[in-house]
């Protein structure tokens, strides 16, 4: 029998993730996948196998997991508290989870979206070619406490492994190209937006991210009549009350709100993981710059595998330190060896 | 602008558009556009789509030189008057029933208002227009169906209707569009169907295809909850008939 993951206790937003799904763009479904598709990318070098597995994306908060046989994890994206049978695991890493043991993965400390990657990857039946939950559009759906989901064959065995994660839990400076509705705006109405420091807004999913800002509102002036066209993941759409929204991996494949610029995709992580809150400022490069960070993006996700590192464990950090034989053959001072 | 314009789309792809409002002979274009570029079978194109009056090709443009792929569209663009093109074959026309107005659509009146009509008015043309599929969008199969008359052409509203219901028929910009699933819209919400845009598992998923047509008779709410009792094939009562 092949493995299964048991989920003992599911947060709220719990849905199976990989690279999306590709093709349905003409009938109205974008590709949506991983909000955070990097961490798919360490995950995959941590457990030394294809970015394009499965793995389970957690919103904001984990659950309770339990696998039938011994299998391999690896944690990534936001950092969220997470132990195996009590003892606390290095987020970001790999590890041995035996058969039966208990994983238990907490509310997120540090970015929005945390990943639980299996060896072999989850093994669910693929929907028209990905096995990707699409929330808004139906396909698939959140995972729920007492789902048990297949595992695929591992191939790989190492675990306790390392990767240190890009700098993209914190907001900061987004880097964003011209869309095709940014000379809608005048310049003024540009200047200010690239002067403002936004704040995430509670109000985000895998649909769209609201960015707050104190003044005014950032409208086009014919804004409400233009003809529905195409977007994309990245689009800043300026809805009708001149708020921006970034649109997400879920979001619609047609629209007819003007977009003042569209964010670079290997920027858009830094938009998923930041908290409510958060600041944020856009900042517009060109093409070419664009498509020289693309470029470099691809290139550090193809090399991440030669950064990972075995994990070096403080003794101060591991709870049943008293159970390991770090000496063998003491001879106890309180004992009188004569009388064993 | 001069047409057909081409256009870059963040690092995602390239757009190709026909004219610069809705008109049919653009939608055309757009549609038989599309059908030629799949033909091509471009390698650097990971698929393509279209929306009213433009033809969307997804390519990573991080990875592919810019002039090669805009070199090839060019060619192909030259090739023929594309506004010239025929509707696609194999089309249907759909009869779907509609509750307008009542509290399942509580917008008809306020939009009757901004087109500058009453409310009975608005039923008896709306129940009565008969639209076509202009393009496929915003969710899985939600069609964006036109053109209504000039006296429909009214903007979207300013800020969002929170959520509106799987099946809302709702209007903006001589267009009406029925809603795939629950989601916030600026469309004005002014009719309720039972019809499915989207039946995932089912062997046909997706329900129309541009280019199909649709009209939206009037029904009671009565009659509609006895739809939703009956019909759990996802049309929602709806008849259909082959267009030749």
């Amino acid at each position: 029998m092949s493995a299964a993951l048991d989920i003992l206790q599911g947060g709220p937003s719990l849905s199976i993730q990989d690279m999306g799904r590709r093709g349905y763009r003409a009938v109205g479904l974008t590709e949506a996948g991983a909000m955070d598709p990097e961490a798919l990318h360490e995950g995959a070098a941590l457990l030394h196998q294809s970015p394009d597995f499965a793995a389970i994306e957690m919103a904001g908060s984990g659950g309770s997991f339990r696998a039938t046989a011994d299998i391999r994890i690896a944690l990534t994206g936001a950092t969220m508290a997470a132990t195996l049978d009590g003892e606390a695991l290095t987020w970001n890493a790999s590890h041995a989870m035996p058969a039966g043991a208990t994983l238990t993965i907490g509310g997120a400390r540090r970015g929005s979206y945390g990943y639980l990657h299996i060896g072999g990857g989850i093994a669910t039946d693929p929907v028209m070619g990905s096995r990707s939950s699409h929330l808004r559009a139906g396909v698939g759906q959140t995972l729920e406490t007492g789902d048990t989901l297949p595992i695929g064959a591992d191939a790989h065995t190492e675990v306790s492994n390392g990767l240190t994660p890009s700098d993209r839990f914190d907001g900061g400076k987004v880097r964003i190209v011209a869309s095709m509705q940014t000379e809608a705006f005048d310049q003024d109405t540009r200047d200010r937006f690239t002067a403002t420091t936004f704040r995430r807004d509670p109000r985000g999913n895998r649909m769209g991210v609201r960015m707050d800002s104190e003044g005014a509102g950032f409208s086009t002036g014919s804004g409400l009549s233009i003809v529905s066209e195409i977007v994309v993941a990245g689009d800043i759409q300026i809805t009708g009350d001149g708020a921006p929204f970034v649109l997400m991996c879920e979001c619609q494949t047609t629209g007819g709100y003007p977009r003042i610029g569209t964010v670079i995709p290997c920027d858009l992580p830094r938009i998923a993981q930041a908290q409510p809150g958060t600041a944020i400022t856009f900042e517009f490069i060109t093409m070419a710059q664009a498509i020289a960070l693309g470029q470099r993006h691809a290139a550090d996700m193809a090399g991440l595998r030669s950064r990972v590192a075995p994990l070096i464990r403080d003794p101060a950090t591991i709870r049943d330190l008293l159970s390991y034989t770090l000496i063998s053959g003491v001879i106890s001072a309180t004992t009188n060896p004569f009388e064993e | 602008m001069t047409e057909p314009l081409i256009r870059t789309v963040g690092l995602s792809g390239i757009l190709v558009t026909f004219a610069q409002a809705m008109n049919e002979p653009a939608n055309r274009a757009a549609l038989a556009f599309r059908a030629a570029v799949e033909d091509a079978a471009w390698p650097e194109v990971t698929e393509t789509s279209t929306s009213l009056v433009s033809t969307f090709l997804a390519v990573d443009l991080s990875a592919t030189p810019m002039e090669q792929i805009t070199d090839r569209i060019q060619s192909l663009l030259a090739t023929q008057d594309w506004t010239q093109a025929p509707l696609p074959a194999g089309r249907t026309l759909w009869h779907v029933p509609t509750v307008y107005g009542t509290d399942l659509a509580p917008q008809l009146e306020e939009a009757a208002a901004v087109a500058g009509v009453d409310p009975d008015a608005a039923i008896a043309e709306l129940s009565t227009s008969r639209v076509r599929v202009l393009t496929i969008g915003f969710a899985p199969g939600q069609p964006y169906m036109g053109e209504l008359s000039e006296t429909w052409n009214i903007p979207r509203q300013e800020g969002l209707t929170k959520s509106v219901p799987p099946g809302a028929l709702v209007i903006a910009i001589r267009q009406l569009i029925t809603f795939t699933n629950a989601s916030p819209t600026g469309w004005r919400h002014i009719g309720q169907t039972a019809f499915a845009n989207f039946r995932p598992g089912a062997d046909t998923p997706f329900a129309l295809s541009p280019g199909d047509e649709l009209t939206f008779p009037a029904i009671s709410r009565a009659e509609l909850e006895d739809i939703r009792a009956k019909d759990t094939s996802g049309n929602g009562g709806a008849s259909w008939e082959a267009l030749t």
